[in-house]
């Protein structure tokens, strides 16, 4: 070697600066393999992100409540006074408390200092009953002893001095400071409820068993603002009953006398003059006694607490001959100690009770769960729970008042309320539905997975009854059977399904396809009778053919033969609807099912989500079994034919043993995207949320549900949280189809190499 | 015959036929949607129908025939006792007057022949308000009036000229010119929010912000006082006043027409050149009347903007684990986890991304940024709330095992001995596997990307949790700095399908777009596939003569 360049390269490969290079050198290798490795790795945490991401979203509803004690002080205004009434605010800041002498003592909820006090104008007559009229509207009634009633507003009037939120309790008079006269004596009973429109009235006076009625109109003054009264009917209801308890609904037709007894009457006193007795009715059983009485949120259930510890829930169903009768709903045993209080919460349909032991369990109606105990040192005379659910007032028996803080955020939902059938207010019977939100605020959500697990599973099931045989077949024949030019062609233009646009499909799904069937129902059951008896009229006939125009077409090219006689079956089976409608159907089908057979029909139903969704598996199916069936080693096939199978009988005999492991992958890498997709049901299945395997029905999936709701879903609510808990429902389910379609094909794999 | 059973012959023949099946419903499928789409740009004949009304009338009906369908009547004279009666959907236009676009004739009641053409017929298409069908009777300026019959069309179509370059003056002003000041302006307000909040809003700098605030506002008015000599300059170039079916007459303002034929009078090079024109209009304007009018371009912007921010984000991942698993990761547990997830992304549902990309990159990112950084401008949220950026990271995420499963697939046909050279020349394994094995590999990582593309340009269902509108009032990339602007919403085609389809009031009148849009995004995602499989087959090919 020259000398020169012998030096050279020493001076290139020697030395510390070498070093130095493939220091570095090697310095940038590590960094690079270790950031790769991060990297790749980051692929299995992204998908444990998203899943860990749903499971957080979704754990909170599950989670009970939890109560912590805020403050505690002495009763504002004394102790000497029985109280009637407490409010308070939404933020939990300000409370007031009105007492059996018409005293108004607003004071700060936090720590009890008084803000302000009023008294009632009573001009001098006692208190002898209350009513809370409306609770969104924040109207109470008091029955006086010479037999007046005076209605009252109570409020939080909210302003922002130095802005800081500043609240102060106050009272007013909507109807006006003269109290309603309506008789002589002292009211002993009343109930009141309100409407934009209306107001009714239901009252007992002393010494007199008998309800009496009086309905009036408000009138709206132009000159003032303020709203009068005027009498439109009265009635009353006459009964040998001893009224403990008078309940009046808050549809304003529903009047329920109860007495401690259990006996109640319950009566329709929509025409106020003319009160009409529907049932008469035992709200408990046998000896047990109610000891407490209390209406659940929407005053439509009634909560009955008796002395042996259970609440039990009543409400108004209607009857097979349309008749409203009392039913026992559900029963909670609270204690083993009588019931001796209960009180409701104001924003969904849970309630507290409190049992002679002085414990306070927290319980949700709709969803059956209890949620939380407190044990009292003392007995409570009074208990309100917060604006939004979130807090408690408890007047003690020793004259104290204590706040509490709730943490009560998804009460509404439980495993049985998801799953299971739920009775709810105003059903006819228990039944699962979806339905999330409505404009009342008293609103019962319905919570229910069944109708829309039923509608994913549906739709996937009938697209798969079209997708599978189609798909399976065609990758058979496309694996097996064809020559390898033809396949060049034909398994990209059928795996070219999968890239269009679903939206695509579902547009033309429901807006084409759908009219299209509903006007050419008997020509798409022709179709699927017509296609496969042509097909085979045609290949027995081929095989009659003379040998040299047979072999014109060898196997392997079949299906491009097929295309002409595919299209002209199809054409002829569709152009046939006309015919076979006139002739077994009356001339319409559609018609036909509805009225003869007694078949719901919706134009956007299964038939059209089997045949779109259907079409949009196809290619999923077809190129993971093709895959399969076309891998399948050679000798097998040809050791199979060298002993004189058919091309056929190898088929079944020896490639789809072989391959079996494959195309059941495929089917299940089919169903997973199946339960998926969105965009088709979205647009061509109707969404109505029903649960009914009639093909000609439509339904709701999860994920159409997810795309329709999700939008407008409060954050962190449970609807939310509930459509967070539908979307793992589906992560799951396609999790553990893709997982078990690959572990299959991973065995396969290996079964393969050994072969 | 029991032999041709037995041997399975029919099974035969049923497998060959879904075959064929499958390839007739793609190919029907294409051609369907081609059709629809494109008939949306030929220029319909208008046809005159004279219908007897029920009171004995004869009324006129002027218009395109759409569709035509067979309605039932009882009559006790026919077979089953029900009459089919061919119904044909008219298309009559002149919404202002009669109040509906469509309507529906039932040709039992047509006097006449029914493929009478209307002669000298011209269609106008407007900004508001649809079409007009009429003949053209006289053209007026400020009262005076030009020119009626004959005369009307040279005339028209000057001044029709003049009122297209006048509105594209004012679109201009107002969208670029007055856009960009209150884009400004409002820069200027955060900016004062943004420093209040610091506390480092002094007088000086206040001093500073309404001096600029009044250079812009100087602009403003200056252009506002061009835009109302512009709008004054485009109301005066009169109007046309045209003869409709049912013996009224409708005026049409020159500034309000966005075009005008004369369909029966055109001979078919006009025709073509007709249909060359109107995909023009439909791919550059914008839509109108609720989206079921005008052109699809912010869709097509929104959908170009997001699938490339979505590619940036996208490649790096794909191709980084994709190197992981084929060249570094050992075969064993980790690997299998990896292909599991991979498997797993791939098939889990597009909405569950799109929930996964609303309660995370949103609400929980997009919140805390918003926080961080833009605490001065809350309530209202910058990065809280759905929007371009959100949209291409969820995007990324689904399309990710596309690009890992191509790029590993291209990584693994490049031949061993070429890594074992550059090795055994001395290159560490990094620099072997960026100098050599990368560079081989692109066109595999540009299949992926291009698939990836597709993909997300075809999906609908997650972006319309995470950031697509159905009107965005401004485009995602416009010439305000910076350019891009990652916290706005945009449009997207596949949801423009969706909503225009599905949510329009008047479904009769946007299905013809709906399957033109259609048509132009499975032409965008057949061709991008149609391209991706092309250089992998290349690929594939080049390998196999490296392996020899």
């Amino acid at each position: 070697m020259n000398q020169e360049a012998q030096e050279a390269l020493d001076k290139a490969l020697k030395g510390p600066k070498f070093e130095k290079r493939i220091k570095r050198r090697n310095l940038v290798d590590k960094g690079w393999a270790s950031s790769i490795s991060v990297g790749g790795v980051g692929v299995i945490l992204s998908v444990l992100l998203i899943m860990v991401f749903l499971v957080y979203v979704v754990a909170p509803l599950f989670m009970t409540a939890t109560v912590d004690k805020h403050s505690e002080y002495d009763l504002p205004g004394g102790s000497a006074e029985k109280t009637l009434f407490y409010g308070m605010d939404e933020y939990k800041e300000t409370a007031m408390r009105i007492t059996q002498s018409g005293k108004m003592i607003g004071f700060d909820a936090r720590d009890g200092h008084i803000l302000t006090e009023s008294d009632l104008p009573l001009s001098g007559q006692q208190v002898t009953s209350f009513t809370t009229v409306n609770n969104p509207n924040k109207i109470i009634a008091f029955g006086l002893s010479d037999g007046t009633v005076l209605f009252a507003k109570y409020d939080y009037k909210v302003s922002y001095p130095n802005n800081e939120r500043t609240i102060t309790p106050s009272l007013t008079f909507p109807y006006g400071e003269d109290p309603i006269e309506l008789g002589d004596a002292a009211i002993k009973k009343v109930a009141a409820r309100v409407n934009d429109s209306q107001l009714v009235l239901a009252y007992q006076v002393e010494g007199d068993n008998s309800i009496q009625l009086k309905q009036f109109d408000k009138i709206e003054s132009m000159l003032t603002e303020g709203v009068t009264l005027e009498e439109y009917a009265s009635g009353t209801v006459s009964n040998n009953l001893n009224t403990d308890w008078l309940m009046l609904g808050g549809n304003m037709r529903n009047l329920y006398l109860v007495s401690d007894n259990g006996a109640a009457l319950y009566f329709n006193i929509g025409d106020v003059s003319n009160p009409e007795l529907l049932q008469k009715v035992n709200l408990v059983t046998g000896e047990e006694i109610i000891s407490a009485l209390h209406f659940l949120l929407g005053d439509y259930s009634l909560m009955v607490g008796t002395n042996k510890g259970r609440v039990l829930q009543w409400f108004p169903v209607r009857d097979k001959n349309n008749n409203f009768q009392l039913e026992s709903i559900r029963s909670f045993d609270v204690s083993k100690k009588p019931v001796s209080y209960i009180a409701i919460e104001h924003n969904r349909k849970g309630f507290v009770t409190l049992d002679q032991a002085n414990q306070i369990n927290l319980y949700n109606a709709t969803s059956e769960r209890h949620l939380a105990s407190e044990q009292l040192t003392s007995g409570l005379n009074y208990l309100l729970m917060a604006q939004r659910g979130n807090g408690a007032l408890v007047e003690t028996a020793d004259g104290k008042v204590i706040t509490y803080d709730i943490k009560n955020e998804h009460p509404d939902v439980s495993f049985s309320s998801l799953w299971g059938k739920v009775w709810y207010e105003g059903y006819e019977e228990p039944s699962y539905t979806w339905q999330s939100s409505s404009a009342s605020a008293d609103f019962e959500p319905k919570f229910s997975m069944v109708p829309l697990t039923f509608g994913t599973i549906k739709a996937a099931l009938y697209s798969m009854l079209f997708a599978v045989p189609l798909a399976v077949l065609a990758a058979i024949f496309t694996a097996f059977f064809m020559d390898n030019k033809t396949r060049q062609i034909v398994k990209p233009a059928i795996e070219l399904i999968e890239a269009l646009p679903t939206v695509i499909l579902g547009f033309l799904a429901g807006l084409w396809l759908a009219p299209y069937m509903e006007a050419n129902l008997a020509g798409f059951f022709a179709v699927m009778i017509v296609v496969p008896l042509g097909v085979m009229l045609f290949g027995f006939s081929w095989s009659k053919l003379p040998e040299p125009l047979r072999l014109l077409v060898p196997t392997g090219k079949r299906a491009i033969l097929m295309i002409p006689v595919v299209i002209f079956l199809g054409w002829f089976a569709l152009s046939l609807s006309s015919p076979i409608e006139n002739v077994f159907f009356n001339g319409d089908m559609r018609h036909w099912l509805t009225y003869s057979a007694g078949i719901d029909f919706d134009q956007r139903n299964a038939l059209v989500i089997g045949f779109a969704m259907g079409f949009a598996l196809i290619p999923t199916i077809f190129s993971v079994a093709e895959d399969a069936i076309y891998n399948v080693p050679s000798y097998l096939v040809n050791g199979s034919l060298a002993l004189g199978a058919s091309g056929w009988q190898t088929l079944v005999g020896v490639v789809l043993p072989t391959a079996s492991p494959g195309i059941f992958s495929a089917i299940m890498l089919g169903f997973g995207r199946g339960i998926g997709e969105t965009m088709i049901v979205l647009m061509a299945s109707g969404n109505t949320p029903l649960m009914d395997v009639n093909i000609f029905q439509g339904m709701r999936t999860l994920s159409a549900n997810l795309a329709v709701e999700m939008p407008e879903a409060e954050v962190y609510s449970s609807h939310y949280r509930v459509l967070f808990l539908s979307g793992l429902i589906l992560f799951i389910f396609t999790f553990v189809f893709n997982t078990l379609a690959e572990v299959v094909r991973e065995r396969m794999r290996r079964k393969y190499g050994s072969l | 015959m029991k032999e041709w059973f037995k041997k399975g012959e029919h099974w035969v023949w049923f497998s060959a036929s879904t075959v064929s099946i499958s390839v007739v419903l793609v190919i029907g499928l294409l051609l369907m949607i081609s059709f629809r789409g494109l008939v949306h740009f030929w220029p319909h004949e208008v046809y005159e129908y004279e219908v007897k009304t029920d009171n004995g009338k004869i009324e006129q009906v002027v218009g395109e025939l759409h569709d035509t369908k067979l309605k039932e009547f009882q009559d006790k004279s026919y077979k089953d006792g029900i009459k089919k009666i061919p119904q044909f959907l008219i298309k009559v236009g002149n919404r202002d007057v009669y109040g509906i676009d469509f309507r529906w004739i039932n040709t039992a009641q047509i006097v006449g022949r029914q493929d009478v053409l209307a002669d000298d017929v011209t269609v106008i298409e407007r900004y508001e308000w649809g079409n007009v069908y009429g003949y053209l009777a006289l053209i007026k300026q400020d009262g005076k009036t030009l020119a009626t019959g004959k005369a009307v069309l040279p005339k028209m179509q000057k001044l029709v000229d003049e009122g297209q370059a006048l509105n594209a003056e004012i679109n201009h002003i107002e969208k670029v010119v007055l856009g960009g000041i209150n884009y400004d302006l409002e820069q200027l307000r955060l900016e004062q929010k943004r420093l209040e909040a610091k506390g480092t809003y002094t007088a000086e700098i206040a001093r500073e912000l309404a001096e600029k605030r009044k250079a812009l506002n100087v602009k403003f008015e200056s252009h506002q006082d061009a835009l109302k000599s512009l709008y004054k300059e485009s109301k005066s170039l009169g109007e046309v006043t045209l003869d409709i079916a049912g013996g009224k007459v409708i005026h049409v303002p020159i500034k309000s027409i966005v075009r005008f034929w004369q369909p029966n009078n055109m001979v078919m090079s006009e025709k073509v050149g007709f249909f060359f024109d109107s995909i023009g209009h439909f791919l550059l304007d914008e839509p109108r009347e609720a989206n079921t009018e005008g052109g699809v371009f912010p869709a097509i912007v929104g959908t170009i903007t997001m699938v490339i921010l979505m590619a940036i984000f996208v490649t790096p991942m794909g191709v980084i684990a994709a190197i992981y698993m084929s060249e570094y990761a050992k075969d064993g547990l980790v690997l299998r986890m990896v292909r599991i997830s991979i498997n797993n992304l791939a098939g889990v549902p597009s909405i569950v991304f799109g929930i996964f990309g609303l309660g995370f990159f949103v609400y929980i990112i997009g919140g805390s940024i918003d926080e961080l950084f833009y605490s001065y401008a809350l309530p209202s949220p910058t990065f809280g709330t759905p929007a371009l950026l959100w949209a291409s990271l969820t995007m990324a995420l689904l399309t990710l095992p596309v690009v890992i499963v191509s790029t590993q697939e291209g990584l693994s046909r490049i031949p061993r001995a070429l890594r074992e050279g550059g090795l055994a020349l001395g290159a560490t394994k990094s620099e072997t596997i960026m100098k050599i094995v990368l560079p081989m590999s692109m066109p595999a990582i540009m299949t992926g990307l291009i698939l990836a593309v597709a993909r997300a340009a075809g999906e609908v269902a997650p972006l319309m949790l995470v950031g697509v509108v159905k009107l965005a009032p401004e485009l995602p990339i416009d010439l305000n700095a910076p350019f891009v602007h990652l916290d706005r919403k945009f449009m997207h085609l596949g949801f423009h399908i969706y909503d225009v389809g599905f949510q329009s009031p008047n479904v009769e009148a946007s299905q013809p777009l709906v399957y033109a849009t259609s048509l132009l995004l499975v032409l965008i995602i057949v061709g991008l596939n149609l391209g991706a499989i092309t250089i992998r087959n290349k690929l594939r090919e080049k390998y196999k003569a490296l392996d020899n």
